[in-house]
């Protein structure tokens, strides 16, 4: 169908292309209501990742993949309100692509990747190569997001995100990470704080150094403040943000540095009290 | 009207040869569906000459600027001077404020239904705060008499001042005597932002000087409004900024400067609290600049200088009935304070940042803050303020009943409910119907300067009382002419109850049902409040009040002085109602009215840059949360205003004003920051 009509909007639970159809700054001839898709509300394990529907919501992501993808579920608890998390999901903000997108980070932290599909096959394309612009991402007219692969946490996951409200807020920025116990890998992922959702590779490779060179991950002993201070600089500077709205962007900056020392810290917490568990 | 019949036609409201602001009407189209009318109005072409926008107010007082009006540029310029123009003073403290601007956000956007008469006439169906002056306005704009133009209440949604203008009114009025059919006409939320009027942007300049031991000496004060592209209330929104801005202290020497001056920034107007809510964000701000100047304790520096009955404003005004200043600030401060945040187990919905998990603990500095405001209840300086109230009592199925209609525009505030009270009480009868608020009845006034109640509710009361008086005439009548004894016996005593005419011994005379028959008593009242005068051009001295309402808060925050965060942990107030009319509404109006007064302290802004709203849904016009507002623990109090109906006080707005002004001296006190403009950003705490 979507070969057939590449122009039409595929709509799913609608808390974007309603909105932006109600503002009145997209009138699409026609959309493919995703709703009867079935199959897009599948989750299940598939060569030691998790493959998930496109159409799963953020409530079934927080109730029923809690446990296995802490860090999205920490995300997905901050999308919106109630009756958003109801109807929103990942393969929506995938779709729009926003940089604010509240799923974006933790994909990009544990390497997720996005499945595409069209009448030619099927497509999968990593994370960090599907945002390519603002509100831009990799698919072609033809393809719809059949779904996204992700791997059950192997360590510690945190998300953390300001808002200038206390809730149900769109991020000024945000900020994920991935603690992977079994490569001994760091991953990152900003969110709302570039044209695109982005990683921070020099932070995560600077704190892999860190962690390896202290032979923490087998000691899980702690972490020096300074080298918490270095990473939190690190994401910082791998953010590109503007003043808007919602921030300025020297505020971005300042508070992804926060964020990135605090979540770490939390993160690393965590993994040092499981061995003694 | 087929598929493509949409037809555009553009009617000129107002010589349309200049538009001033970012949103002005320049054309109306009506269609058979919202969809025709919107690519209809998409086909309409306009040719702008596009000037550079005044969007500076300090810009808009100079000589230089370009005269957006015929008079020039200021809407009205307000001097008070009082006492000594050059005083001593031991201590001065100095400080300038903004004031962001505010939003009313009423839920319901504005809309109405037009129906012409077929006779030239039209009825509208429309949510206003008040009738007859929408009525009069649409008369002049349609050139129609009055009589030809009638307004039906139609929903609530909201108001804090929004509807206080028209805004579609005239519109939808024109298209249907234009096309001969009933027009419905509703903004989108985008298009409500644009269409009302706003909370006035303030910046203040402020001098206090005083004693070494806190007695207030002189307070200076310039206070520069910016009023947007057309006039609105702001000739009385400026007059309440300068007469409270010492807010309610005593203060022997005072030199307020005050200007609204007209911008190309959105229209700015009436908003809850009407000028007092700025300028209380600058005397509370001074008042513990002055405390930490002294060492004294801030609530202590305000006691010292608190209004009392008999204290003359800095109008001059000299203050009656009770004026509890002091004892409010002791009561809120008083009160036990909520727990510091239990480390134990961490509950992100208490943390600065909430669910979004930004903190567990970490930076995070808690303060406290007090304010106290005060502001005019009703209409000031020489407005002619009344209101109009038909009661009718007759039986209907055997039992009484009593109908009020007034105009009084029920906006949620719970007039409706409060008449019903009225009524209900002064008659004794237990079903009372408040007919649907129309212009078939006289001006009740506008539901605004926490008015109706007193004004409304007073009007409903003499109306009562005029039928009851004739009940009680009738029944003295119809029982002597029965021949019964006892009929004048102790008809002083009697009175009005469950249905029924009661002696003082509680035993029945008569029902009112048996009394009245077919018989309907009918009454119309107009109530008047005292009368105010208005300010002196040159001193600003005059009795320009008719009533004074006082509250007091004490706000408990804790920010994360690392992000820039704020958890309002609590609010506390302390407030006089006079009397309670109706207690579950007043604590409603004390939580309500102390949440929009955190908004403004913590996130509501509209943000305009070059005359154009950049944020005009609510995505980016944040409002507060469930988890933004904490609970409010209250103390009512009942003082009784000897000159109000029942002793009351407008309840209304006080929540409005010094809530705001307490969180952000709470802000200050915990992030240590100076914090001279609200809404407070996170950056603003930082220095970032």
């Amino acid at each position: 169908m979507k070969a057939a009509h590449p122009d039409a909007l595929p709509i799913a639970g609608g808390t974007d292309v309603m909105v932006e159809i109600n503002f009145d700054r997209s009138r699409p001839d026609s959309v493919i209501d995703l709703a009867s898709v079935a199959e897009l509300d599948d989750w299940g394990p598939e060569d030691g990742y998790l493959r998930i529907g496109a159409g799963v919501t953020y409530t079934r992501i927080i109730s029923e993949l809690g446990d296995r993808l802490p860090g999205l579920a920490m995300a997905s608890r901050t999308v919106g309100s109630p009756q958003i998390r109801n109807r929103g999901t990942v393969g929506g903000n995938l779709g729009s692509a926003s940089p604010a997108g509240d799923a974006h980070p933790p994909l990009l932290a544990s390497k997720a990747v996005v499945e595409l599909a069209s009448s030619a096959g099927i497509r999968r394309i990593p994370a960090r190569d599907f945002y390519v612009g603002p509100k831009k991402n990799a698919m072609r007219k033809d393809e719809l997001i059949a779904a996204f692969l992700i791997e059950p946490s192997n360590g510690p996951q945190q998300f953390s995100k300001v808002g200038t409200r206390n809730a149900m807020v769109i991020a000024v920025c945000s900020f994920a990470l991935t603690l992977d116990a079994k490569r001994k890998r760091v991953g990152t992922g900003i969110g709302s704080a570039a044209p695109t959702p982005v990683t921070a590779g020099e932070a995560e490779a600077f704190m892999q150094g860190v962690l390896d060179e202290g032979g923490l991950w087998e000691k899980r002993g702690e972490i020096d403040p300074s080298a918490l201070v270095r990473f939190g600089d690190l994401v910082a500077a791998a953010a590109r943000p503007i003043d808007d709205v919602r921030g300025t962007a020297a505020y971005r900056r300042h508070a992804l540095a926060v964020l990135a020392r605090r979540t770490f810290a939390w993160a690393w917490d965590e993994y040092r009290r499981k061995s003694v568990a | 009207m087929g598929r493509d019949g949409a037809q555009p036609a553009p009617l000129r409201t107002h010589r349309m040869d200049v538009v001033r602001y970012w949103g002005e009407a320049v054309a109306l189209v009506a269609a058979d569906h919202p969809e025709h009318a919107r690519r209809a109005a998409q086909a309409v072409r306009v040719e702008y000459e596009v000037l550079k926008p005044l969007s500076d107010p300090e810009e808009a007082l100079s000589d230089d600027a370009p005269r957006l009006h015929p008079d020039g540029n200021i809407t009205r310029r307000i001097k008070i001077r009082r006492g000594d123009q050059d005083p001593h003073a031991d201590v001065v403290v100095k400080g300038e404020y903004e004031v962001g601007m505010q939003d009313q956000a009423p839920l319901g956007p504005e809309s109405g239904l037009a129906i012409p008469d077929g006779e030239g006439g039209v009825d509208l169906y429309i949510a206003t705060q008040w009738l007859h002056v929408d009525r009069d306005q649409l008369a002049e704009c349609l050139g129609l008499p009055p009589e030809k133009v009638r307004l039906t209440m139609a929903g609530i949604g909201g108001a804090f001042g929004a509807r206080e203008d028209l805004s579609m009114q005239a519109h939808a009025c024109m298209l249907a005597l234009r096309c001969g059919r009933p027009v419905k006409m509703a903004y989108s939320r985008s298009e409500s932002f644009v269409g009302h009027v706003h909370r006035h942007p303030a910046r203040m300049r402020y001098e206090h000087g005083a004693t070494r031991d806190g007695k207030l000496m002189y307070v200076r004060a310039r206070i520069l409004l910016d009023g947007g592209a057309y006039a609105s209330s702001s000739t009385a929104v400026i007059s309440n900024a300068c007469c409270f801005a010492v807010g309610p202290y005593e203060c022997a020497n005072a030199a307020i400067d005050g200007w609204v001056v007209y911008t190309n920034n959105p229209p700015c107007g009436a908003m809850r609290g009407f000028g007092s809510v700025q300028n209380c964000y600058a005397h509370e701000a001074q008042m513990d600049k002055l405390a930490e100047a002294l060492g004294m304790d801030p609530v202590d520096v305000r006691i010292r200088n608190a209004l009392e009955t008999g204290s003359s404003l800095i109008t001059g005004q000299v203050i009656d009935g009770p004026v509890p200043v002091a004892e409010l600030l002791r009561r809120v401060k008083a009160m036990p304070q909520p727990a510091a945040a239990a480390s134990a187990h961490l509950d992100l919905t208490q943390m600065p940042g909430g669910v979004s998990n930004t903190t567990h603990g970490e930076a995070v500095r808690r303060g406290v803050g007090y304010a106290v405001g005060f502001k005019n209840v009703g209409y000031s300086e020489g407005f002619n303020d009344y209101s109009t109230a038909r009661v009718k009592l007759s039986v209907a199925g055997g039992r009484p009943r009593v109908e009020v209609h007034t105009a009084g525009a029920e906006v949620g505030q719970g007039l409706v409910t409060v008449q019903a009270q009225i009524a209900g009480t002064e008659l004794g009868v237990h079903d009372v119907a408040v007919l649907n608020a129309d212009t078939q009845v006289g001006s009740s006034g506008s539901s605004s300067a926490s008015r109706q109640t007193y004004i409304t509710g007073g009007a409903v009361k003499a109306a009562c009382e005029a039928v009851r008086e004739r009940v009680l005439a009738l029944a003295v009548s119809e029982l002597s002419g029965l021949g019964r004894a006892d009929s004048d016996a102790d008809e002083s005593g009697w009175r009005l109850e469950h249905d029924a005419i009661v002696a003082a011994d509680g035993s029945t005379v008569i029902t009112l049902a048996t009394l009245l028959g077919e018989e309907v008593i009918e009454e119309t009242r107009e109530f008047r409040p005292r009368r105010t005068a208005r300010l002196d051009a040159e001193t600003g001295q005059a009795n320009a009040h008719m009533q004074f309402a006082f509250a007091a808060h004490r706000a408990v925050v804790d920010v994360d002085t690392e992000l820039g965060l704020v958890k309002v942990v609590e609010l506390a107030t302390a407030q006089d109602v006079g009397k309670a009319i109706n207690p579950q509404a007043v604590e409603g109006q004390l939580e309500g009215g102390a949440a929009q007064g955190l908004g403004l302290a913590v996130m509501e802004e509209i943000q305009v840059k070059d005359g154009v709203i950049r944020n005009p849904s609510f995505t980016d016009y944040l409002l507060p949360t469930t988890l933004d507002m904490p609970p409010v623990r209250m103390d009512i109090l009942e003082l009784g205003d000897p000159n109000a109906p029942y002793g009351l006080k407008g309840v209304g707005e006080p929540p409005t004003i010094s809530s705001g002004p307490a969180i952000v001296s709470a802000i200050r006190s915990a992030s240590g920051r100076p914090v001279n403009r609200v809404p407070v950003r996170p950056h603003d705490l930082l220095g970032v």
